[in-house]
């Protein structure tokens, strides 16, 4: 099982019928995403990249190529609970505490009552939200409570970890902050993450594998394997060679798959 | 407090009106009674006089603050002349209905959310029957009860229900569909059951539809339960106090029932917009 990819996408496509025409939101997508990798997926808005996300997510439906998931189909691996999903915003339900809302998967999944308090100790204190657990979604700021939804999706045991623009709503200052404390995250947990986003930066500082997609048809550009040392890489990491050279790489490929006309 | 003398000045100037509006309508009796006897009437002969006939055609403020006073305290509560004994009647009746009209409501309004035949089925019945006259159903329904032998309490609640549910629908099709699809996105991650997805996101994300609606319910049950009191030669309840008070001509009797529905509906209303505060409040919804 070791050898064999997380995420396996072969010739996948998916078109979507809309009332001006069949729209095609991704085309032969051949994609493979090994335990453990931390893979970000970039290009503007029309390039499929958050489609994608989703079809790994079964939470949209291919029309045509295969893709695998842990070793199953994305609609098995979704009933088997394997993976956790982080939107673009926390969607905390308003109604529970901190601790309730990252509860609501446990309750859903029937862990048992004892394991669910534990559990929500650990993953709180994992996103640093020691204390915060008896406050209310509007008691905390925009930063914390992404932080909230992503404990929400560690709190259950599914290896693979979807992320679609986590951060895209909050301030680059908070921004920076999160996108270390996920690698800090990522390393402890040894989880397999895709990673939904537009800005370059982010996308290098926290990749394993940068995808570089293009629109109309949704496609993959380039993948480029990041060179950055796996672990230890302090936000000032941004400020090297080899960084701003993947960043360099990253751009030609948005440009040569037109992520810049219009 | 600034709001005080605004509000003041509108209830005056209503008040006034009145006065002014019942001088004006009970003014010929008084011409007629004057013109009989072969003598003529003064201004202040003239105001008395309207402000103080046995059955006016409106009423004075002061003479349907003194039959409202009559009827609420100056009887025994068990008396057939007190108020407070037909607005019993009338108000257990409201609640019965309301209670079934929510009910039938929420339930209805959960089957159209999850079912797209219900959805087309059930909701043009439900707006169909709104648009028939609740006058013109309600002899009906007392009539063909009572010869099942179903009288009393239930008919009037069952009218109050066809009331008061349509709304409660109406709000929880609306509430039970709030959630956006990023919420049922989430939920659908954790494969979560249609049942987990209306007790954890649906039902609660419709409480402030579910208030809003309950809002107008309880209005509507009452309107429904005086409306079903008024055929049928009903004896109790604020319906029949109205029927009565027409039938003998004392339009005092009749602006005193009126006024005990309209406070009894205001207290209704304002009992369920505290419930609605204090709930969604520890929801931290408000």
């Amino acid at each position: 099982m070791t050898a064999a990819p997380v995420i396996s996408a072969r010739g996948l496509d998916l078109t979507f019928e809309t009332n001006d025409g069949p729209v095609h939101a991704l085309k032969d997508i051949n994609l493979d995403i090994e335990r453990g990798e931390f893979v970000s997926f970039i290009g503007p808005s029309g390039c499929g990249k958050t489609t994608f996300l989703r079809c790994i997510a079964a939470l949209e439906t291919p029309t045509g190529g295969t893709l695998r998931v842990n070793g199953m189909s994305a609609e098995d691996a979704r009933k088997e609970r394997s993976y956790g999903y982080v939107f673009q915003a926390a969607g905390l339900y308003p109604w529970r505490t901190i601790a309730g809302n990252v509860k609501l998967p446990l309750e859903i999944m029937g862990y048992p009552k004892a394991d669910q308090a534990k559990r929500v100790e650990k993953v709180l204190s994992l996103v640093d939200l020691e204390g915060f657990g008896k406050k209310f979604p509007w008691q905390l700021s925009g930063g914390m409570q992404q932080r909230a939804s992503i404990a929400r999706a560690l709190a259950f045991d599914a290896d693979i970890l979807l992320m679609d623009e986590p951060f895209g709503a909050l301030d680059e200052i908070v921004r920076d902050k999160l996108n270390e404390e996920l690698l800090k995250l990522w390393e402890r947990t040894q989880k397999t993450i895709g990673f939904v986003t537009h800005s370059i930066p982010e996308a290098v500082y926290l990749s394993t594998k940068i995808v570089v997609m293009s629109p109309r048809p949704g496609q993959i550009y380039e993948v480029i394997d990041s060179p950055l040392p796996r672990s230890a890489r302090p936000l000032d990491i941004r400020d090297s060679e080899e960084f701003l050279q993947v960043a360099h790489r990253v751009r030609e490929g948005l440009r040569a798959g037109h992520a810049y006309d219009e | 407090m600034k709001a005080v003398a605004p509000i003041l000045t509108v209830l005056a100037a209503i008040v006034l009106l009145w006065y002014a509006g019942s001088v004006a309508l009970n003014a010929k009796w008084t011409y007629d009674q004057a013109a009989r006897a072969g003598e003529s009437v003064t201004v202040s002969q003239l105001l008395s006089d309207t402000m103080s006939q046995k059955r006016p055609v409106l009423p004075a403020p002061h003479q349907v603050a003194q039959g409202l006073w009559q009827g609420l305290a100056g009887q025994a509560i068990t008396s057939k002349r007190s108020l407070v004994y037909h607005g019993w009647i009338t108000l257990s009746a409201t609640l019965l209905g309301f209670a079934l009209g929510t009910g039938l409501g929420i339930v209805l309004a959960v089957g159209i959310t999850h079912s797209r035949a219900m959805d087309l089925s059930v909701m043009p019945w439900a707006i169909a029957s709104q648009t028939v006259p609740i006058l013109a159903i309600a002899p009906m329904v007392i009539v063909v009860l009572a010869s099942l032998g179903v009288t009393g309490l239930l008919p009037k609640a069952l009218i109050a229900a066809y009331l008061s549910f349509f709304p409660v629908l109406v709000g929880m099709v609306k509430g039970l569909r709030a959630p956006d699809s990023m919420q049922l996105d989430l939920l659908k991650t954790y494969n979560a059951s249609q049942g987990e997805t209306l007790t954890k996101l649906r039902m609660p994300s419709s409480m402030p539809y579910l208030f809003a609606s309950l809002k107008v319910g309880v209005a509507a049950s009452l309107v429904g339960t005086i409306v079903a009191e008024l055929p049928a030669g009903a004896t109790r309840g604020l319906g029949a106090r109205l029927l009565s008070g027409s039938y003998y001509g004392q339009t005092v009797q009749i602006w005193s029932a009126l006024f005990t529905a309209a406070a009894l509906a205001a207290i209704l209303v304002g009992i369920v917009g505290v419930i609605e505060r204090i709930t969604l409040k520890r929801m931290g919804m408000a």
